[in-house]
């Protein structure tokens, strides 16, 4: 555009053509503004406000005067409902059919989405708002339950117990969990063919296997028949069995997004499947494989039932897994709700915020390093790789040296 | 001289095919020993909960008979027990759960993939996953301590208004008796379903929004290039595209509304009867029922709970095997993973 204006100026004159009529060029700084791209336009703007304060107007009216309603949820409900009628009837004025029917679906999927959002903020800000009573405390955190009675004040006892007893079941499950669940999805992806298939589909089906059946099946064979007590050992098994799919399939899904042409590359250079898999596959794939695993454990982390059925509930602090009960905080959370007294509800749920802030900071882990995609490299790995791959250089140069110095070296040039 | 089809080289003889033979090393045999063995353990694990499951309940089953399905009490040691009611109240809990769930994943799919700024597009993507990590017990407590009092006063509206439907009849309680006590309205499916609604939208509304992300730009741009505005294109668009995945993330959202356990037994309060009035106290589910009675259970009992448990485990699977034959059958399945 730009080009093809000067063009044409320059040609102008020399042409001289008097039939010619040569746009003038505008004067330097005086380019007309950009269109704005925006989507937004200030009657929109106004259509929202007015509609919004026309309906907030009316239920006010609905709810003070006129009827006998009452309830902030209703009014929230009654609200909105006027509101998005409001707006269809502001926007009509000024639009056609299309367009209306394009804004309230807009303005409907915005509440839905923001409906979602708000109860997620509910149920995590709910949760400290209730627990903050006995967070407040310092021995909520340093002490464990089995001297504290029901109606003791929240400045004895703690929950350190069910932390301790969680971090030992979570660590058990995972310990079980994970290298089954890498070692089957490196199956899966290595060795492919009809038994990997089934292994896949067993897989898929188990993520959907509800959690509580993974406890029954804990507490019918080791607690029933091989006579383990309820203890920390057989928890952390249970939580193995719920989490085990779960691991396998996100490792897998993973690992099937790694770059094909990586794994050609390394076969064509003369490695092995093992040497392929060990220094090829699970380092490009290696913060995806962390991903599968935090999520792993921020769901046996949370997860309720199969512990209900297994670890058994005490106040005592207990770090042997094989034998007596052993608490976790979401079982900690559900035993001590059930509970009247406010003190003890406020410890259950000064134990569910707890819990809450675990998946919370593993959330935050997975974000950190799971952001990347396979191969992606951080500023310190790759400034450590480009340092590795110089001291190669390096060591390439020395040897071409050695080999110009002595002409028999085998290998070398003419 | 012929052209092999399957890779494109000239083959110089009419004979047969080179063979490919690749002759493992040790360190390969060893690994691919150790990953199958892996694999192996994996399957027969899992084919044990299966199989042990089966084995156990069918003690109870062979006793109890056809009756399993049809009694509604649970007294496997004095009388009869079966799952008539159970199962009912599973249904009813998840129907609802899935009622309030597809429109709020499908929204909040929509609403990420097609509305949200870029910007924040991936801190949605991630709060939407953290929703999804969040403990049932913490939904559970939200549930109990808070919903549950606000919902009241919709449950009742809806029964004071709409009691000639069976599904929203209360018993027990006249439509519009101003005196009527507030716990007829509490503990009931329709809360559970409320709080599982709120579990399964984040996994279903991942499944819908990978799918809707995918929609081919080329005809998006089209719609857009013809003159329909957002809400057209997207119907035009992105909505038959991921048609597979929306039916699909709505059954795995199912899947995982009728096994929630915790999040149920801590709202409702549980009763053995049919009990079709959703919003009345009262209900029941087969999580809930194992949770609430495998401490008292002698053996006969364990293996009564585990029939139930197969019951359980049997619908969640045909459920979750429907939900991913349909995600892999449909247009945005073939292309994606899920």
């Amino acid at each position: 555009m730009t080009a093809l204006d000067r063009g044409v100026a320059s040609g102008s004159p020399s042409s001289a053509a008097p039939a010619t009529t040569v746009p003038s060029r505008p004067a330097a700084g005086s380019e007309p503004t950009p269109r704005p791209l925006t989507l937004i336009r200030g009657p929109d703007v106004l259509a929202v406000a007015g509609a919004l304060a026309a309906a907030l107007a009316t239920t006010a009216l609905l709810w003070t005067q006129l009827s006998p309603f009452s309830g902030l949820l209703g009014y929230v409900v009654v609200t909105w409902c006027l509101f998005v009628i409001y707006y269809a009837v502001l926007v009509s004025f000024d639009e056609n059919r299309p367009t209306v029917r394009d804004r309230v679906s807009a303005v409907v999927m915005h509440s839905l989405a923001a409906l979602v959002l708000v109860a997620l903020a509910f149920i995590v800000i709910y949760t400290f708002w209730k627990a903050w009573k006995a967070l407040v405390h310092v021995n909520f955190y340093t002490q464990d339950l089995h001297t504290t009675g029901p109606l003791d004040p929240l400045t004895k006892g703690g929950v350190l117990h069910a932390v301790v007893g969680t971090l030992i079941e979570v660590g058990i499950a995972l310990a079980v969990a994970v290298p089954l669940g890498l070692l089957a999805a490196v199956y899966l992806h290595e060795v492919p063919g009809r038994l990997a298939r089934l292994v896949r589909t067993v897989v898929q089906a188990m993520t959907a296997m509800p959690d509580i059946l993974a406890g029954l099946f804990i507490f019918a064979t080791l607690i029933l028949i091989f006579g383990l007590q309820l203890s920390g050992l057989a928890a952390g098994c249970a939580l193995a069995v719920t989490i085990l799919p779960i691991v396998c399939r996100a490792a897998d899904v993973v690992l099937r997004l790694i770059p094909g042409g990586l794994i050609e590359a390394s076969y064509a250079l003369g490695a092995g499947q093992w040497r392929t898999v060990r220094f090829v596959t699970l380092p490009t794939a290696r913060s995806g494989l962390a991903t599968a695993v935090i999520l792993g454990a921020a769901r046996a982390i949370g997860e309720t039932s199969p512990v209900l059925l297994t670890a058994g509930a005490t106040g005592y602090m207990n770090v042997n897994p094989v034998s007596s009960p052993m608490m976790s905080l979401p079982l900690l959370a559900y035993t001590q709700v059930q509970s009247p007294i406010p003190n003890e509800q406020a410890r259950g749920f000064g134990s569910a915020a707890v819990l809450l802030l675990l998946v919370l900071v593993l959330f935050a882990v997975v974000r950190v390093i799971g952001g990347r995609g396979p191969g992606q490299l951080t500023a310190r790995q790759q400034r450590r790789r480009a340092a590795r791959s110089r001291r190669d250089m390096v060591g390439y140069a020395r040897r071409a040296a050695a080999a110009a110095a002595a002409p028999d070296y085998p290998g070398s040039g003419p | 001289m012929r052209i092999d089809k399957t890779s494109g080289t000239q083959r110089s003889a009419p004979g047969r095919p080179r063979k490919l033979t690749a002759r493992l090393s040790g360190s390969d045999r060893t690994f691919r020993g150790v990953a199958a063995a892996g694999g192996v353990f994996v399957l027969i694990l899992y084919g044990l909960v299966g199989t042990f499951l089966a084995y156990r309940a069918g003690q109870a089953l062979h006793k109890a008979g056809w009756s399993f399905v049809t009694t509604q009490t649970w007294n496997p040691d004095g009388g009869g027990f079966g799952i008539a009611a159970v199962i009912i109240g599973t249904l009813l809990i998840a129907g609802v759960a899935v009622v309030v769930a597809v429109p709020l994943a499908l929204g909040t799919a929509l609403y990420i993939s097609e509305y949200a700024p870029r910007r924040v597009q991936r801190f949605l993507i991630s709060l939407i996953d953290l929703m999804a990590a969040v403990p049932s017990v913490v939904f559970g407590l939200w549930g109990a301590f808070l919903l549950q009092w606000r919902v009241v006063s919709l449950s009742r509206w809806i029964s004071n208004w709409f009691f000639w439907i069976p599904l929203f009849k209360v018993d027990g309680v006249a439509p519009d008796d101003p005196l009527a006590t507030v716990s007829a309205w509490t503990s009931s499916s329709f809360i559970a379903g409320l709080v599982v609604a709120l579990m399964i939208t984040p996994i279903a509304s991942s499944i819908m929004r990978e799918a809707f992300s995918q929609a081919p730009a080329g005809e998006r741009e089209g719609a857009y290039a013809l003159g329909g505005t957002r809400w057209g294109m997207i119907r035009a668009v992105v909505l038959p595209f991921g048609r597979g995945a929306i039916v699909g993330g709505t059954m795995l959202g199912l899947g995982r509304a009728l096994g929630e356990t915790i999040a149920v037994v801590m709202i409702i309060s549980p009763i053995f009867l049919i009990q079709p009035h959703i919003l009345q106290n009262g209900t029941s589910s087969i999580s809930a029922l194992i949770a609430l009675r495998y401490a008292e259970a002698t053996p006969f009992a364990v293996s009564a709970l585990m029939a139930a448990g197969l019951a359980l485990f049997a619908l969640t699977l045909l459920v979750n095997f429907a939900a991913s034959v349909i995600v892999s059958r449909s247009r945005s399945g073939a292309v994606s993973e899920a």
